[in-house]
């Protein structure tokens, strides 16, 4: 086979994506695939979609708590009149001094808390938020099956630097976001917003294969419903 | 290291200073049959590697029983990859146009030359010399690393067993967890001697507590992350109807490569594509119950070109093909592109556990590598003419795969295609020189007397052609005496008379009835 400079692929510049090999790429494709019929469109291709939107494996709240127990985040249950309360009191244990928050946050949260908290519209720097204590949000959608909080840099989220940096993240879950099975959380994430699923704190299973928690995320992961 | 035998026993890290930035290759390394042998003796390896696959099974079995629906997973994987296979072309350019639409480039690879020289002219246009990357297969299989190294440019792995790995300069043995073969007193060991050579060292007082060991990881590349400026990444998956991304992870370093760099390049085989979105809801569940045996993954990470404000804001996608294209095209063999590299069949596989995943040569190893390989770099090399021998046929790798791939199908069609390359010396040649052995009964009974008389002498490989069929067998003890000596003593005056044959078997002398054979009396 001929190198990309002999088929003068690339300038003298350096490595230049052509458009001969875009070409290329294709018709071997189109050649590999000889034994497909030309009428056959995709859809012909049939797939069985048997399996169920969700397992039935427990109340929905109830579920994501032991999936969240199980990952060793610590939750907390709470009526919408606690919350503050319980922010307040997570933040003092944690013993946060100052925390980031997206600026969209609502004000509530933090009405019964002697923690600074650093509203973040995009402006703190990657020094910055390494500086704080914690991060508080909300999410989009939380999966009670596989215990997963997703963030779509929407309401009350922000940014994904902002709950990836610091080393301690409160997420703030409101019990109509939750749903019980991953087929039932794809329809209401929108692919076109970067997500973050978050399944527990940071970890990894890459020494013997048993799962340690914390490495580059957030190691400690602390999750409050509300309901 | 320029060519890499078989890690010897203990023999964790070398002495001498770390001359960094330099890598392992599988180049040169020997067959499968050689590798495996050197493997298996190594208690230390065949320890480590039997724990962890005994644990990330018992894992496995207990995720993926709470589904009841998981054949039915199992069986949508399956259709929705062959569905994208079958009418690639189109998936392709789909794909092209949506994140083309979203602010990204995209790219073309016919061969990892082409991929490596677009990534460096990427790398090379920011004006920056180091990269940081997110665990990447693709990137592994064209030695990337190798080829920015040549350019000038640093890449640091950031996974945890990416980076034991290219701290030791050792070479990857699992898809999912490089390092597999390091216990953890190795693993600490390395960070102690090599972390320093590579930026923040370890700690004086390390211990090999799984916990210390991360945290060592999380202090050396700190900084790492919060500065470097370009970031290289794979993906397990790219949505064609939207243009969208995906990387499943655990640790964070994902995360940390994928959104904090202002530039970002992701190689990605041309198989990766699943149709749409929805399709997600599938491969979401397949895989991390069927890698790490979780119910999901720490973190997975989706993006669509760029978001201003967030994450970087140059975004790079490089399609590869580099063989994929040559597998497409085996109607048997295509059913591998359908591997979703979760890594359950290197975990379930008994040659694996015991031979490692060095002894394939290559950055797939296991039961899918055994058939990934030599279709995507042909059966010319004796390295690669092995792979598909290296298995029993059990079909345990079939019985776990997510996608139902079936590897002993494609195995089988493999070692066709391998004993019909002309000069192949392997069974070809040992079941000639039996058709000839076996064809005359004087030979027969020559060729078992001779047998007979020097099986004190038969050493562990045959010699010449009979080579490659011992590379692969124990030689079996040879009998005393054969069954047809004893029958001819013992048949007619002895033990068989007495007892007699049943009715309507054989009377005659059976040495003379195979000399009436059909085959033999020529």
């Amino acid at each position: 086979m001929s190198t990309p400079q002999e088929r003068g692929e690339f300038g003298t510049q350096g490595a230049r994506p052509g458009g001969g090999s875009r070409e290329r790429v294709l018709a071997r494709v189109r050649a590999a695939l000889a034994d497909v019929p030309a009428r056959e469109a995709p859809e012909d291709v049939a797939v069985p979609r048997a399996y169920t939107p969700a397992h039935g494996q427990g109340a929905t709240v109830d579920l994501l708590v032991d999936r969240l127990v199980d990952y060793r985040a610590h939750v907390h249950r709470v009526a919408p009149e606690e919350l503050a309360e319980r922010i307040g009191l997570a933040l003092a244990h944690r013993r946060a001094h100052r925390v980031a928050a997206p600026a969209d946050a609502p004000e509530e949260w933090f009405a019964r808390t002697a923690t600074t908290v650093v509203r973040d519209g995009g402006g703190l720097d990657v020094a910055e938020l390494d500086g704080m204590d914690g991060v508080v949000t909300g999410c989009a959608v939380a999966v009670a099956e596989t215990g997963t909080i997703v963030l779509d840099a929407g309401a009350a989220q922000g940014r994904r630097a902002l709950t990836l940096i610091p080393d301690y993240h409160l997420c703030v879950v409101r019990a109509d976001q939750i749903v019980d099975g991953v087929p039932q959380a794809l329809p209401r994430l929108d692919p076109a917003r970067p997500l973050t699923w978050i399944s527990g704190p940071s970890a990894t299973s890459d020494i013997e294969l048993n799962r340690v928690e914390g490495v580059h995320g957030p190691r400690t992961l602390e999750v409050v419903i509300v309901e | 290291m320029s060519s890499v035998s078989p890690r010897s026993p203990h023999s964790a890290v070398p002495a001498e200073a770390v001359p960094a930035h330099r890598s392992a290759t599988f180049v040169g390394m020997p067959p499968f049959p050689d590798a495996a042998r050197a493997a298996t003796r190594d208690s230390q390896l065949r320890h480590n590697l039997r724990k962890a696959t005994h644990t990330i099974r018992d894992k496995r079995d207990t995720v993926v029983s709470e589904l009841d629906d998981w054949s039915e997973l199992r069986a949508a994987g399956k259709a929705i990859k062959d569905r994208t296979l079958r009418h690639l072309d189109h998936y392709l350019e789909r794909l092209e146009e949506a994140v083309t639409a979203a602010g990204g480039t995209v790219h073309w690879a016919a061969d990892a030359a082409e991929a490596n020289a677009i990534v460096t002219g990427l790398v090379r246009a920011t004006g920056e010399r180091d990269v940081v990357k997110v665990k990447s297969m693709a990137t592994q299989e064209i030695e990337l690393n190798e080829a920015l190294a040549e350019a000038g440019i640093t890449a640091y792995e950031t996974d945890l067993a990416e980076l034991i790995v290219q701290l030791s300069e050792d070479l990857p043995s699992h898809i999912l967890v490089p390092a597999i073969h390091r216990n953890r007193a190795e693993i600490r060991e390395i960070f102690r001697d090599r972390m320093a050579a590579w930026g923040a060292p370890a700690p004086d007082d390390l211990s090999d507590d799984p916990r210390a060991l991360a945290e060592a990881a999380r202090v050396h590349l700190r900084e790492r992350f919060l500065r470097t400026r370009v970031a290289v990444s794979g993906a397990n998956f790219a949505v064609a109807e939207t243009g969208t991304l995906v990387v499943l992870e655990s640790e964070g370093n994902g995360r940390m490569c994928l959104t904090l760099p202002r530039t970002l390049i992701s190689v990605v085989g041309i198989e990766k594509i699943v149709p749409t979105w929805s399709d997600l809801e599938v491969f979401l569940q397949l895989l991390p119950r069927s890698s790490t045996g979780e119910r999901m993954n720490p973190y997975t990470s989706t993006w669509t070109g760029v978001t201003p404000g967030d994450g970087p804001q140059e975004f790079h996608l490089v399609l590869l093909d580099n063989g994929r294209t040559d597998v497409l095209a085996d109607t048997v063999g295509r059913q591998a592109l359908r591997c979703i590299r979760c890594s359950a069949c290197l975990n379930i596989c008994p040659v694996y556990e015991r031979a490692g995943g060095h002894a394939y040569g290559s950055v797939y190893p296991g039961p899918i590598g055994a058939i990934l390989t030599p279709q995507l770099r042909g059966t010319a090399s004796p390295a690669d003419a092995a792979l598909p021998y290296a298995s029993s046929l059990c079909g345990a790798c079939y019985e776990v795969c997510p996608v139902a791939i079936d590897i002993p199908e494609v195995l089988v069609h493999l070692r066709e295609e391998v004993t019909a390359r002309p000069g192949h010396l392997g069974e070809k040649a040992a079941m000639g020189a039996a058709g000839w052995v076996l064809e005359g009964e004087r030979r027969l009974g020559a060729a078992q007397r001779a047998a007979s008389a020097a099986r004190g002498l038969v050493p562990r490989r045959l010699p010449g052609p009979g080579a490659a069929w011992t590379d692969t067998r124990d030689i079996p003890e040879i009998p005393e005496e054969s069954f047809r000596s004893w029958w001819r003593r013992e048949g007619r005056h002895g033990r068989a008379e007495t007892e007699g044959p049943a009715p309507g078997q054989l009377r005659d002398d059976p040495a003379e009835r195979a000399g009436r054979g059909e085959d033999g009396g020529r």
